[in-house]
């Protein structure tokens, strides 16, 4: 037996895992104050487009949006294994790519900002 | 008298609901799919930031739905269960040990807590929440 | 003295013959014990006075040896450790260990464990081999602290049991092997972790497991297999790095 290349998967895993728990719920609640009908004002075009437009705001955006992302899709492959669907490498195949095409995009917005 | 082991099969569809250790487990990770949904969400709304202001306004007016204030409630709550089961398990993962001694676990999780807490209260403030 | 309180106590084991039976059944006992006795106590009194062909392992009778691991209603468990009183009144379900095929009744065949033991080589592989004439390899109480909760595995198999992921995937080393490897990973005098990491850092090894948690519960020497297992993966995944992205790290 050779050994895994898993950190490769799992690293970010981990990372996104600890970035879900700390920034997650409280974006779900600004949000969730937008869809009450209060959008805070730091939702506003003019300051997120002036956060996002900040090299910082990129980073900070990209960091969470892009770990968050893969962390999900790696649970999720988990997930999918543990309720019985054995086409392992097609799952996690499929999911991983799902996950890098959502971060490409969000640094592609992110750019054009 | 020969050795004939009778080997059972793990029914692999249906193996969480024999324990609750199962089922606590598979809540845990189902909260995934709720995260992944929302981080959908994100993307979308990066996207219309950065069509412009028009795209941006109809983005947030959009999400004043019925349909949306019940995905925020599951979202919320599965970010926030990962967060605890996540903050719980560290200890586990990244022991401290001081002298002899280990760190007790409480301090650590509680020390996440505490963070967490503060790191939400200064976003909310940030965006002029409060 | 206040007499004894007894029991009513009603066991529902499951039965294997592998020389006429081609599935496993529950077979029904009714007995009267005292109420401070174990389940392995009821079912010594079966053998002796009920069923003499019924078959089950055990020794110590006292939590040390590791041999009476069987699923009480469920959840794997010493019988030597599991009161009568706590299922008062139920019908206790007494089933050999999950995950395990079955020899005999409640007896179940612990060879594909031991293979694992073995691989991980769970004994101190010096650091550096001295002569006898220059004394002993001596060690600090918090280098003894920092292994000593997972040196006390008792082999009773209850985390293997408990493990779903070990029931999926049977080539999974499992929680008890593993633990074992990073007891002796972490020992001051060993230098074997660069020949363990052969199996640890592998898919069967730490890679299979997704943290479920359900071995530390059942560890009935109170060991946290669930905790060594993730750190292994930290560290498992650090050695990647430096042996695949640091030049020169590869040695």
């Amino acid at each position: 037996m050779a050994k895994s290349h898993k950190p490769v998967v799992w690293f970010p895993f981990a990372a996104g895992g600890t970035v879900i728990a700390f920034f997650i719920p409280v974006i779900v609640v600004l949000t969730f104050m937008a869809a009450l009908g209060h959008v805070p004002p730091g939702l506003s075009y003019d300051r997120m487009h002036a956060f996002a437009g900040s090299s910082l705001g990129k980073l900070v955006i990209f960091g969470v949006v892009a770990l968050s992302l893969w962390s999900s899709a790696h649970r999720l492959r988990c997930t999918c294994f543990d309720f019985g669907l054995r086409a392992d490498t097609l799952v996690a195949t499929v999911l991983y790519i799902m996950a890098i095409a959502g971060s490409l995009l969000s640094a592609v917005y992110l750019l054009q900002i | 008298m020969s050795r004939r082991p009778l080997v059972r099969e793990v029914p692999p569809t249906s193996w969480y609901f024999h324990r609750p250790t199962y089922l606590r487990y598979m809540s845990r990770e189902i909260t995934c799919i709720f995260v992944a949904a929302y981080c959908v969400l994100l993307v979308v709304g990066l996207q219309r930031l950065a069509a412009g202001p028009a795209a941006y306004e109809a983005f947030l007016l959009g999400l004043k739905s019925a349909d949306s204030i019940v995905f925020h409630l599951l979202a919320l709550a599965a970010s926030v269960y990962h967060a605890a089961t996540w903050f719980g398990a560290t200890h586990k993962a990244m022991p401290i040990q001081i002298g002899e001694n280990f760190v007790q676990p409480g301090v650590i999780s509680g020390a996440h807590y505490v963070v967490w807490l503060v790191l939400s209260f200064v976003i909310l403030y940030l965006a002029g929440v409060f | 003295m206040t007499p004894m309180k007894e029991l009513r106590v009603q066991l529902e084991v499951l039965r294997y013959n592998p020389d006429t039976d081609t599935e496993a059944h529950f077979q029904r006992y009714e007995l009267t014990c005292p109420e401070e006795w174990v389940v392995l106590d009821a079912l010594n009194t079966v053998k002796a006075e009920i069923d003499p062909t019924l078959n089950y392992r055990w020794s110590c009778h006292m939590a040390v040896c590791g041999s009476c691991g069987m699923m009480i209603n469920g959840t794997p468990k010493l019988s030597c450790h599991t009161f009568l009183r706590d299922y008062e009144g139920t019908v206790i379900r007494v089933e050999p260990l999950a995950h395990f095929p079955i020899e005999r009744d409640l007896v179940t065949a612990p060879d594909d464990f031991m293979e694992k033991l073995k691989r991980v080589k769970p004994y101190i592989i010096p650091k550096e081999k001295k002569p006898i004439s220059e004394g002993e390899y001596k060690q600090t109480p918090a280098q003894l602290m920092k292994f000593r909760q997972y040196s006390m595995c008792i082999n009773c198999m209850l985390c293997y049991a408990a493990c779903p992921e070990y029931g999926l995937t049977p080539s999974f080393i499992g929680p008890a092997a593993l633990t074992l490897a990073h007891r002796y990973n972490l020992d001051s005098r060993d230098g074997g972790r660069k020949e363990r990491q052969e199996v640890v850092a592998t898919h069967e090894g730490v890679w299979e497991c997704t943290f479920v948690g359900a071995c530390s519960e059942a560890c009935p020497a109170h060991v946290d297999p669930a905790s060594a297992l993730q750190q292994m993966k930290i560290t498992s995944s650090i050695d990647w790095i430096v042996e695949h992205l640091i030049p020169g790290g590869n040695k």
